[in-house]
């Protein structure tokens, strides 16, 4: 288990509906927060890595923006993209960077202002999110994409619709006491199961909402993290893989394998297995995404997922509890800013600062994050 | 050229792969395979991942495929609103995968995964070309 790189600062803006600012100071407010918890000045920092889908911004070339406005000149700055997976593509980057020994202190930006654009513009970009010449032409989205998964998924293992509102319900019941989720309301199995049809069989309380949102992560070297921090929290695992964009080149419907295999990747780097994790954060941008991967990273066998939510084990107290901030769907999904916002989740997890929902003593932590409907995925395993 | 033809609504013009909508305005939906190593694509391509080889031949899918799985989407992307409900497809042609919709007059309770379905070219409005499934 190698602890060359740290996590030694962490910040969040409050993700909402529609925020009243430009995504400099958006921005602005996630990175004055991870500096401060970090203890450092802009001066400190050697290099920026910004994470966002550019197809939501009116900047164009926002890296070079925002390093300006952070007082990040002259260090190097630059952005990457793999969707929704951006955050955690940005970390990897970061951690690449720092072992390398390029630079010993880099921040990882990501946001994501969805309301920049109108709610059109925002629907003609929802339908070139799928391969255009041969999915687009069909009138594809990605609620349909994760709905085609749930519905191989009941076929295959008979999962059913109130399996994927229990999943609900646990968010909502977490998203109520998160302050920076952009719905904080719990929701009951009725209201979950009753609410409108979006793309059959997930309904509305199925989706994660769009927001806006900012998240920051400061990484540094193993000697500088323990110099500069009372409570660096460790990068013991990296995993990333990746599938085809279209559907016709998945190996089945029921699972995400670029999860599976970045899972792999990160347990035998880290030196751990599922049962040692005591908390984790994954991408639930619809219920299925989240049971799926209760599968496609070990916490359950292929096709019973569905009993850890029945049983309540993935709650507090619980085997191992995932998503104890509300996850994507109470706090929102602002593209860029998600893996932030959730590696973010589990350095207070191991730090011990998770207040109502700490899991008490957690000391190893994963975060599963995912770009496109599993065109991306990206697996890190932390640690105190 | 051509291509923007293909579907509903198209988003690009220019491929390599333009003949395809050829095939369908004569009543077959194809898939591309490599002479040189034998591999079948769907969705159609140019270019050869396998061998590196391009000069792809074209190869009709016919008989049925088996339903992969499927969803009734209510609320379409710009472009599809006024086509809403419509049901999205992956059928399995023998291990040839292919994404489409359903033929609209397929009631929703009699769609099942594993059921057998056929392509059919459909000629839309406008002069747009596409395919779809119908139960076979
Ligand atoms: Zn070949």
């Amino acid at each position: 288990m190698s602890k060359d790189v740290a996590i030694i600062g962490a910040g969040q803006s409050a993700f909402v509906r529609g925020y009243a600012g430009s995504i400099r100071e958006l921005v602005f407010e996630a990175f004055r927060e991870a500096v401060r918890d970090a203890g450092l000045t802009p001066g400190d920092i050697a290099a920026s890595v910004v994470c966002s889908a550019p197809e939501y911004d009116k900047q164009r070339s926002p890296a070079g923006l925002l390093a300006e406005y952070l007082g990040l000149n002259p260090q190097p700055c630059f952005t990457v993209e793999s969707l929704c997976s951006s955050g955690t593509t940005g970390l990897r980057v970061a951690y690449g960077l720092i072992k390398s020994g390029l630079h010993d202190i880099v921040v990882v930006i990501g946001f994501q202002k969805m309301s920049e654009i109108t709610s059109a513009e925002a629907q003609e970009r929802m339908g070139r999110g799928a391969d255009i010449m041969w999915e687009s032409p069909f009138g594809s989205t990605m609620p349909a994409y994760y709905a085609m998964h749930a519905r191989a998924h009941f076929a295959r293992y008979g999962t059913t619709e109130e399996d994927l509102a229990l999943i609900r319900v646990k968010a909502g019941k977490y998203g109520k006491l998160n302050e920076k989720a952009v719905y904080r309301k719990e929701v009951s199995l009725e209201q979950v199961l009753n609410a409108d049809t979006v793309a059959g069989p997930l309904k509305r309380f199925d989706c994660c909402a769009n927001a806006d949102g900012a998240g920051c992560l400061i990484l540094a070297g193993a000697d500088r993290a323990r110099e500069m921090s009372p409570h660096p929290v460790w990068i013991l695992g990296l995993g990333s893989a990746s599938d085809s964009m279209t559907l016709s080149g998945r190996r089945s419907l029921d699972g995400l394998n670029c999860a599976r295999v970045a899972a792999e990747q990160a347990y035998a780097m880290a030196g751990v297995g599922p049962q040692d994790i005591d908390v984790a954060e994954v991408h639930d941008c619809f219920t299925i995404a989240e049971l799926m991967a209760y599968e496609n990273l070990g916490f359950a066998a292929p096709g019973e997922g569905a009993g850890l939510i029945r049983e309540g084990q993935t709650y507090l107290g619980g085997k191992i509890p995932v998503n104890v901030d509300g996850g994507l769907l109470s706090k929102g999904h602002p593209i860029g800013a998600t893996g932030c916002s959730q590696v973010r989740t589990i350095v207070m997890q191991l730090r011990g600062q998770g207040g109502p929902v700490q899991v008490p003593g957690a000391a190893i932590g994963l975060v599963h994050n995912i770009g496109g409907v599993g065109i991306y995925g990206n697996v890190i395993i932390l640690g105190r | 050229m051509g291509f923007e033809k293909f579907g509903r609504k198209g988003f690009t013009s220019q491929t390599r792969v333009s003949a395809f909508v050829d095939y369908l305005e004569k009543g077959e939906l194809c898939a591309t395979r490599c002479p040189a190593c034998g591999r079948v694509y769907f969705p159609p391509r140019a270019d050869c991942a396998g061998c590196l080889g391009s000069g792809l031949e074209w190869a009709k899918i016919e008989g049925n495929g088996s339903l992969v799985s499927y969803t009734r989407v209510n609320y379409g992307p710009a472009g599809f609103e006024s086509d809403a409900p419509y049901t999205l497809a992956l059928v399995d042609f023998n291990g040839v995968k292919v994404f489409g919709q359903l033929n609209a007059d397929v009631p929703e309770t009699a769609v099942r995964v594993g059921m057998l379905l056929q392509p059919a070219v459909v000629t839309l409005p406008g002069g747009q070309v596409t395919y779809e499934f119908l139960p076979a």
